[in-house]
């Protein structure tokens, strides 16, 4: 019951490492690589806050273990955006108000990025059915649903003004 | 909330996971999604020493509808059943219930032989194969056999599968006429308080055939067959629906715990099951 060789790709660079087959995700990525973007709210798989991109999926990376991920391509809030240059949906969180503690955050954005791929004009109510894995304490959600959806015009009006 | 040690093997066919199943016996332990095994593990519910991860099975994946007969493989996720347009078209049941399985993040790795092969009664695929009279295919050491979704399960946790075995894929005959997945939870992600899935037939106004079954009422799902019968022959109006509540009450052993008492389970089972059949009646 030894460790294991585990390699990953998160944002984009290789990571390679010795990890107990148990370890979870979130601990390898929290505690190992120093990714403290996605956050442990429940570690019971039910509020999204450890959320991120995993091979193309929004996943709880609470339930899923390093093993499971060898060889996974992931992607966290720090792959998104950073201080200098906000990705659209952390601009439009930041201007609807579509956050009060920030700690539900970094799981939302990350799932609405991976939401808005496969559906670039989701309704609200789409936004809320997409949503309903990740938990917020604070807002209410409203400004989080209006924030996404404001990301959606925003990514598409440049999408055509590409074109 | 960290699960004990054990050894990690991801074999790459059927054939491999079994011989590893048989090599470890009562110490292995099969994972597909990991959504339902793995919070069973942190809580220490499930002790496994050798986890066998399904995940690098080519042949488990895939959908085919082919002469009416719809194919699943095991390891097709939620999130895959849902945007399959063939399955959708032969069988749109099952995006109507998949849809209202958890949500969006465990719908991505939960998978169909996982939520089948894990015997809780909370789960709602097992009462939809079992109104859909599917048929599993189990891998073991000496080969194949099919057993029939409604001679699955025996109690909660304890089904028809030996531990040595894998379900490989379900089969079962494109369904005709009108379909409803009914289901009550307290909140999304929540298991059932109650669920029902319904088929109906016509042949012209009169109901011409049906199949009933109930979700997280029982030890077990369970298929009505005299709410069905009910209902056949009938125009299917309020004293035929009356009907066929009536049938399915006895046939439901619905336990208290934090979803509520019997009698308002009961309550929730005959609510389900009157709207699942008027939706389904109005798809026929
Ligand atoms: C927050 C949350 C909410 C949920 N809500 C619902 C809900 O509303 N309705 C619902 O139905 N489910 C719900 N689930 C459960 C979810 O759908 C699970 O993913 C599913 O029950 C199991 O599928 P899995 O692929 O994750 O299986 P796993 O967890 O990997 O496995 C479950 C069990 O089945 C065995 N197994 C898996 N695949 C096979 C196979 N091919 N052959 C033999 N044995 C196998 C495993 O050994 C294990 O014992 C929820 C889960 C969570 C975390
Ligand atoms: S910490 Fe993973 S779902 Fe809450
Ligand atoms: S902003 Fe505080 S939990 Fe969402």
């Amino acid at each position: 019951m030894g460790k294991m060789h585990i390699k990953l790709t998160v944002n984009g660079k290789q990571e390679e490492l010795l990890a107990e087959p148990r370890e979870l995700l979130i601990h390898v990525l929290r505690e190992r690589l120093g990714i403290t973007g996605p956050h442990i709210g429940c570690e019971t798989s039910h509020c999204g806050a450890c959320t991120v991109d995993m091979d193309g999926k929004s996943v709880k990376s609470c339930t899923v273990f390093a093993a499971q991920a060898n060889g996974a391509n992931i992607t966290t809030i720090e792959g998104l955006g950073n201080p200098d240059g906000l990705h659209v949906l952390q601009q439009m969180f930041k201007e609807h108000h579509g956050l009060q503690c920030g700690f539900c955050t970094p799981g939302m954005i990350t799932r609405a990025w991976r939401l808005l791929q496969e559906n670039p004009n989701p309704t609200e109510e789409d936004v809320r059915f997409g949503m309903a894995g990740n938990l917020c304490r604070c807002t209410g959600y409203q400004n989080i649903v209006k924030a996404i959806l404001a990301a959606a015009a925003e990514l598409n009006a440049a999408k055509e003004a590409a074109q | 909330m960290i699960p004990s040690r054990f050894d990690y093997h991801r074999p790459d066919s059927v054939d491999g996971a079994v011989a590893l199943l048989t090599k470890y016996g009562d110490e292995a332990r099969a994972i597909a999604g990991g959504h339902s095994l793995i919070p069973m593990m942190k809580l220490r519910m499930a002790e496994v020493q050798h986890l066998v991860d399904l995940q690098g099975i080519d042949s488990m994946k895939g959908v085919s509808v082919a002469g009416g007969t719809v194919t699943i493989g095991a390891m097709m996720t939620q999130h895959e059943l849902i945007a399959n347009e063939a399955l959708a078209k032969a069988a749109p049941i099952i995006r109507e219930a998949s849809l209202q399985i958890a949500d969006p993040q465990v719908r991505y790795v939960g998978t169909i032989g996982g939520n089948l092969a894990n015997g809780d009664p909370g789960n709602d695929m097992p009462g939809l194969m079992q109104c859909l009279d599917a048929t599993y295919v189990l891998a073991g050491p000496d080969g194949t056999r099919e057993v029939a979704a409604r001679d699955f399960y025996e109690a909660a946790y304890f089904t028809a599968r030996s531990d040595d075995e894998i379900l490989v894929s379900v089969r079962f005959t494109a369904p005709k006429g009108g379909y409803a997945y009914e289901k009550q939870k307290r909140k999304i992600g929540d298991y059932a308080t109650a669920a029902a899935a319904v088929l109906i037939e016509k042949d012209g106004a009169t109901c011409a055939a049906t199949s009933i079954a109930m979700t997280n009422l029982s030890d077990t799902p369970v298929w009505c067959e005299a709410a069905g019968a009910a209902l056949v022959g009938s125009k299917l109006d309020k004293s035929a629906i009356d009907a066929a509540v009536a049938a399915m009450l006895p046939t439901i052993d619905p336990q208290e715990d934090n979803r509520g008492p019997v009698e308002f389970k009961k309550h929730v089972a005959g609510v389900m099951l009157r709207r699942a059949i008027e939706r389904a009646a109005s798809r026929a």
